[in-house]
């Protein structure tokens, strides 16, 4: 693969990183209050990072126009967050700090993240749990009313604040409101059933969007200084996933055609405690918390084949194989370790249930010893949950489990201000690639997602705005923007032309199968060239015989899926390109040839310590890849061992 | 198992609506609600009709964009469920099902099963915040918190807004959700100073465009997260409250 000689630019500022963020927010320069309302901000989402920002953003007095393709903000996948949010406030009094938190991360990252963008996400998380604390989130108490800590896979100090299971939802209901109140305001402009369908670029610069109402169809030009995309991750790439349905890579992969640079798009992260599939028509996979890991016990037959009911399975019949495998961490491996090991399980022709396509998570011991009202207490929602999706009571046969897409490590490549290498156009959440490396530690989503909107963007931005004074925005009728509009009609209208005969769906899911085999829990050079070949051949069929029924000038579901999946099926090439790229494995990231003897990860500092930034060189040809080499200064390099 | 449909067909806001019955077959009994009118909707796409529009998301009973009435509950037959959540095993091989979109003035039918709820979000622009700018909160244990009222409060929080309750109410009343998004916050210290004037500001604009509460007490049972009519009595007491004092003026001339 050819690749590019010139270094990106990361912007990390000098000093000792403990300084860094204080240094850079002195000499960022700042736009005068009274200024501030002649900048107009686009913000695309309005998840966590989407909504936090556009509330602060209008807190801080500029023009915001804010974009969903939801009903409502409430529905953005922010919500289904289920464990909690880390922070180093030390409450507890058990060691914690913002330098331990940043380490955790870094090491729990397998050290593909950039120190200064983690050193900075770990200090502004204790700001984060004042801030939601303000706003009313519930969260979990003790009975003399101050803040209640558990604790989360890959650490050893409890450090993540939880509200019941609903974490995500309360926090995201908390941004929410934030932004209600600036509507109300009249500082935010809101726009629902929006989707974004093109960035604006004007000589090199981000200045506006291309957007198609979801109802209507009517579709739209908006202009504005900066662009803002906070549209989230792209597990849907695998089809079955724990993202909501509507999750998708179009704005940034749309973004990344327009000159973007896409990095480690192959950091995904695969989930290991999710429901396993039920039948062929299963749509989507459901999440269970990481904490039920605290109380529950993975084990499978150790027998192949066996197929005996779990109960009648006796113990010395079973092999708790983490316990075994990795006696120091036993069933609180980091997930990316615990998914690898179920997967080997059911190679091994050991997987559980109908489908044998699970292992056992079991609570029997714990219900022994702690009595099932504990149990009840702390897990009763997840085990409803559990219940009413496999109609098995898990307080008497144990859950089955499998690992699931869950999480896109990967995204736009920004520098420390979160801009991509397009000017006037920042990424934030999950759909950037910043803080987590080539695994993200659990309950590290929501405090990236709120770091990046409330407290890391509004400083950086005006870094950007002040030489835009005065400066108006780009006008809509400016050609830019005429031809961005021209295409997106021309495109909408290609998919509802091809009346072919096979569904979105069919291709979505044919694509998610080849995924899954080759570029999931376990790639090879073998496996991902295979990839390719299939990826482009569904592409191809995908463009002469999809079949979208309707118009385009109404809510046309099918035609909105069309455009996610064109998508995908471009991205899901890059990931396998970037997969075979990295001859070593890391976090998520395992690639067959490179393990140790007893099969586990071998990561090479030497030849692979660097960020993969790929550059589009349009459809027609490979994408270019550009490298940031990444310095470790303050954590030290080492081969992760749970044992 | 084999069911019929019976499914309320628009094509857009402004056109009349029609039932229309389609056949499912072979329809698996661990197949979700939501993923049994997938598979309908496969068949519609390979026969040239168009597929029937109904709002989804997260599929795990969280995000609030589903619902639809099921045999005219809304949400259908099990109790705390999300449509999402609802399995095909709790249908009977031969069964007719009846399926509708929301039926509420207040929400106009869109396409199909989708409605707009916009309404629920003017409440909450209304008052459902509380008003604290990024940067500007204390540390987070400066106010201790009692238990009971945090449990309280997440309680109602646990809303998530999919409007069965307007759907179940005689009245298409909302006093459920408006109840569960004040009370969330009117039960928490950090929501105290506005209290009242969210309570006025949150119940009026409900009032613009939601039909009255009498107390059936169909919404509590409709509710997916089985949200308790007690906190519409905390709001009428908060809002009665509003009245006698006008919060902002106290004491000015």
């Amino acid at each position: 693969m050819e690749s590019s000689i010139y270094a990106l630019d990361a912007k990390i500022p000098d000093g000792p990183i403990q300084d860094q963020w204080d240094q850079h927010k002195f000499a960022t320069p700042l736009v005068n209050p009274a200024n501030k309302r002649k900048y107009d901000i686009i913000v695309i989402g309005t998840g966590l990072a989407g909504a936090s920002a556009a509330a602060s953003f209008g807190e801080l007095g500029y023009n915001v126009k804010v974009f969903t393709y939801s009903d409502s903000p409430r529905r953005a996948h922010s919500i289904a967050a289920q464990g909690g949010i880390n922070a180093a406030k030390n409450y507890p009094n058990d060691g914690d700090s913002i330098f331990r938190l940043f380490y955790d991360t870094v090491k729990g990252g397998d050290y593909r993240s950039r120190e200064s963008n983690v050193y900075r996400l770990a200090q502004v998380a204790n700001e984060i749990i004042d801030q939601t604390t303000a706003q009313g989130i519930p969260y979990a108490r003790e009975y003399g009313g101050l803040l209640d800590n558990r604790s989360f896979g890959g650490a050893q100090v409890s450090r993540t604040f939880y509200a019941r299971g609903q974490t995500g939802q309360q926090l995201l209901l908390g941004a929410y409101q934030a932004l209600a109140r600036q509507i109300d305001a009249g500082t935010v402009d809101y726009y629902n059933r929006s989707e974004m369908l093109e960035v604006v670029i004007k000589d090199d610069h981000a200045v506006g969007v291309i957007i198609r109402n979801l109802v209507s169809g009517e579709i739209t030009s908006h202009s504005a200084h900066v662009v803002v995309l906070a549209t989230g991750g792209y597990s849907n790439v695998f089809f079955l996933s724990t993202n909501a349905m509507a999750c998708n890579g179009s704005a940034i992969w749309r973004a990344y055609r327009k000159g973007a640079f896409f990095a480690n798009p192959a950091f995904t992260q695969i989930h290991p405690t999710c429901i396993p599939a039920a039948d062929e028509h299963q749509s989507k996979l459901t999440l269970m918390s990481e904490s039920l890991r605290n109380d529950g016990r993975i084990w499978v037959p150790i027998t192949p084949g066996d197929n005996r009911p779990a109960n009648d399975i006796p113990d010395e019949e079973r092999d708790y194989y983490l316990e075994r495998m990795y006696p120091a961490f036993g069933n609180l491996v980091p997930r990316d370790v615990a998914s690898r090991a179920a997967m080997r399980m059911l190679d091994e022709d050991r997987g559980v249930g109908p489908l044998r396509n699970g292992v056992y998570l079991d609570f029997k011991s714990a219900i022994g010893r702690l009595g099932q009202a504990k149990i009840e207490e702390r897990y009763g929602n997840l085990f409803e949950m559990y219940e009413r999706i496999t109609d098995e009571n898990p307080y008497e046969v144990p859950m089955r489990i499998y690992p699931a897409p869950h999480y896109t490590m990967g995204g736009l490549w920004v520098d420390y201000n979160l801009m991509t290498t397009i000017p006037g156009l920042y990424a934030i959440g999950e759909a950037n690639f910043s803080d987590h490396g080539a695994n993200r530690l659990g309950a590290s989503a929501l405090m990236q997602g709120l770091a990046d909107g409330y407290f890391v963007l509004p400083y950086t931005i005006g870094g950007y705005l002040v030489d835009y004074l005065n400066v108006p925005p780009v006008s809509t009728d400016d050609p830019v923007f005429v031809e961005a509009r021209a295409a997106v009609e021309e495109q909408t209208n290609a998919f509802l032309a091809i009346n072919g005969t096979q569904s979105v769906d069919h291709f979505h899911r044919q694509l998610g199968n080849v995924m899954i085999e080759h570029c999931g829990l376990a790639r090879s050079r073998e496996g991902l060239e295979t990839a390719i070949d299939e990826i482009r051949e569904i592409r191809t069929n995908f463009w002469k015989d999809l079949r979208v029924i309707g118009t385009s000038d109404s809510l046309n579901q099918s035609l909105e899926r069309a455009g996610r999946v064109a998508d995908f099926l471009e991205l899901a090439e890059l990931m396998c390109i970037d997969a075979m790229d990295r001859e070593e494995s890391c976090g998520g990231h395992f690639r067959l040839e490179h393990q140790t003897e007893d099969g586990e990860a071998k990561r090479d500092d030497v030849n692979y310590a660097y960020s993969a930034a790929w550059e589009s060189m349009g459809s027609k040809n490979a994408p270019l890849l550009h490298k940031e080499f990444l310095e470790f200064e303050y954590v030290a390099l080492s081969q992760r061992s749970y044992k | 198992m084999d069911l019929s449909l019976k499914i309320w067909r628009q094509a857009r806001a402004n056109e009349e609506g029609e039932f229309k019955t389609y056949q499912a077959k072979n329809v698996s009994p661990e197949a979700s609600f939501l993923e049994m009118l997938d598979e309908v909707n496969e068949e519609l796409n390979a026969t040239g009709e168009d597929p029937i529009a109904f709002e989804h998301d997260c599929r795990e009973g969280i995000c609030g964009a589903c619902g639809v009435m099921i045999n005219g509950s809304p949400h259908g037959p099990q109790s705390g469920t999300a449509t999402c959540q609802l399995h095909m095993r709790k249908f009977e091989d031969g069964d007719s099902i009846t399926i509708e979109p929301w039926r509420a003035t207040a929400f106009p039918v869109l396409k199909d099963l989708i409605v707009d709820r916009a309404p629920f979000d003017r409440i909450m622009e209304a008052g459902g915040y509380i008003s604290v700018n990024t940067g500007a909160a204390p540390d987070a244990n400066i106010i201790a918190v009692p238990k009971w009222s945090a449990e309280s409060a997440m309680d109602a929080a646990s809303c998530i807004g999919c409007a069965a309750c307007v759907a179940a109410c005689p009245n298409s009343a909302a006093n459920l959700f408006t109840a569960a998004k004040t009370q969330h916050l009117n039960l928490l210290p950090q929501g105290k100073p506005e209290r009242y004037l969210r309570a006025a500001a949150m119940v009026e604009t409900m009032e613009q465009y939601f039909g009255s509460c009498t107390n059936y007490g169909e919404c509590e049972k409709a509710c997916p997260k089985n949200i308790s009519i007690d906190f519409i009595a905390m709001m009428n007491k908060d809002y009665v409250r509003a009245q006698f004092f006008n919060m902002a003026r106290q004491g000015q001339k």
